[in-house]
């Protein structure tokens, strides 16, 4: 399995699920100014902030507390930023780690169909939670081509990290498609046209998060499957 | 006990306000505010939202009112992490004044679905009225179901109140000064709502405190009651009883 080249022999544990949310709390922290940007020129400008404070609340619980699995992790952060975003995005991304960490159960490692399995139901959590479709100028305009590439990867026989990378590169494109979009849905929606050049700060934020799960993917198969991961990921 | 009330808002002032305010008619109903952050900001909060649940749950179950968009988002959150109980649920209906009718229903001992209803028909008659209607709809359904045992045999004569179609009915005339005004349509609303009917008051729907009241039936008006369901009858008789005293104010 591990001598495929792909990495498709490749598992992610606890120590990849605390390593994302560290990564996703830095890579939030950095673009602060960046979110709060896009959410200020069509929405209430609380987007960045908002979830900064929510990630760096994980990660003062990651300081005390060690989850023993990716699910006890996912399900620790859903907690954490429904009860410190404020805003819509902290039920949306809320939901969508509480529904991963349900889909991945007590596992102690995920493969490549663990992975798709949760961002699926990640993805089925927030368009549940906020009623919204494709095309609406949402975070689910990243979500949902970052679903499908990864289901692709992972249907190619690819690893996680190179799942995962698929994922992040497909939310990045998705997040980039939002810009000529019309709003319908939040606070952006009132605005009607004037909406229209202005990228979604839900779908930049989640591309932020998902890339951050493939960095701490490719991190982990780095260290820990010798030379031959590595030289898949680098292909 | 009673149904308790949480109020959603992303506002701690203007939740604890509406809980206020629908506590001027509801003394001994649980009214629990869940308004801002954990840090005193605006927004909404799972852990406050949580925390109210299990102070207004008193064993009659939960209604939850909610402000904007993400509130009720983080309402739905805090209800999937508890694994959906039964006796929560989300109305969707106004804050203001959809907190004081759930309020006025839930203190005259209606069940957990009509206060919820009386939520949700605060603010729109027509809306009320069209869910009553297709609620009318499904019972009018049963009772083909129902027909053989109402439907008796020719020497049998049916009470003088039961129409063929199983409803009883009643024509009552108000006599007490002011009429079916705020504090008489509560008692009805409260104590139909409490009993299993369907029952229609002048075409609005009984068990709801604002459609009664938005009758605006004075003294002398008279009131044309069908009730069908296995309350009907003891729903028509406390109508009765209501009107004919006057609703105690003669």
């Amino acid at each position: 399995m591990t001598g495929s080249g792909n990495g498709s022999g490749q598992v992610l544990d606890a120590a990849w699920a605390i390593d994302w949310l560290r990564r996703s709390a830095a890579v939030v922290s950095e673009n602060r100014v960046a979110l709060i940007e896009l959410d200020r020129a069509i929405g209430d400008g609380d987007h960045g902030e908002n979830l900064d404070r929510g990630f760096t609340a994980i990660v003062a619980k990651l300081d005390q507390e060690t989850p023993a699995t990716p699910g006890a992790a996912f399900k620790m952060a859903a907690m954490t930023l429904m009860s410190k975003v404020g805003g819509a995005a902290g039920p949306l991304y809320g939901t969508a780690f509480l529904r991963a960490g349900t889909a991945v159960g007590d596992a102690t490692a995920l493969d490549a169909s663990m992975l798709v399995a949760a961002l699926t139901a990640a993805r089925d959590g927030v368009v549940a939670r906020g009623k919204a479709a494709s095309g609406e100028k949402t975070m689910i305009d990243a979500w949902t081509p970052a679903v499908e590439a990864a289901a692709a990867e992972a249907a190619a026989d690819g690893g996680p990290a190179v799942v995962l990378a698929a994922a992040a590169d497909a939310a990045e494109a998705g997040a980039i498609a939002t810009d000529p979009l019309i709003a319908r849905k939040g606070r952006a929606s009132y605005l009607g046209e004037r909406a229209i050049g202005h990228r979604d700060p839900g779908a930049a934020s989640s591309a932020l998060i998902l890339r951050a799960a493939a960095d701490a993917a490719a991190a982990s198969a780095g260290s820990a499957a010798g030379g031959s991961a590595p030289a898949g990921s680098a292909s | 006990m009673s149904v308790g009330l949480v109020i959603v808002s992303h506002s701690a002032q203007l939740a604890a306000g509406v809980a206020e305010l629908a506590a001027q008619m509801a003394r001994d109903v649980v009214l629990v505010p869940a308004g801002g952050t954990d840090d005193g900001g605006i927004g909404t909060s799972l852990e406050k939202v949580m925390s109210a649940l299990e102070k207004a749950d008193g064993g009659d179950g939960v209604v939850v009112l909610t402000d904007l968009g993400s509130a009720v988002m983080t309402a739905e959150s805090a209800l999937e992490f508890m694994g959906d109980p039964e006796n929560v649920v989300l109305a969707n209906a106004p804050l203001v004044e959809g907190a004081v009718a759930a309020a006025v229903a839930a203190q005259s001992g209606a069940g957990l679905a009509v206060v919820k209803k009386a939520a949700e028909t605060a603010l729109d008659p027509a809306g009320g009225a069209a869910g009553a209607d297709a609620a009318g709809g499904a019972v009018g359904g049963a009772p083909a179901g129902r027909d053989p045992a109402v439907g008796l045999p020719a020497g049998a004569t049916p009470t003088a109140q039961a129409s063929p179609e199983g409803a009883v009915t009643a024509m009552l005339t108000l006599i007490n000064p002011i009429g079916l005004h705020a504090r008489p349509a509560a008692t009805l609303a409260g104590a139909l709502g409490a009993m299993d009917v369907d029952i229609d008051i002048n075409g609005a729907d009984g068990q709801s405190v604002f459609l009664l009241m938005a009758l605006g039936a004075g003294q002398g008006t008279e009131l044309h009651v069908t009730a069908t369901g296995p309350d009907a009858q003891r729903a028509v008789d406390l109508v009765r009883t209501e009107v004919e005293n006057g609703f105690g104010e003669l």
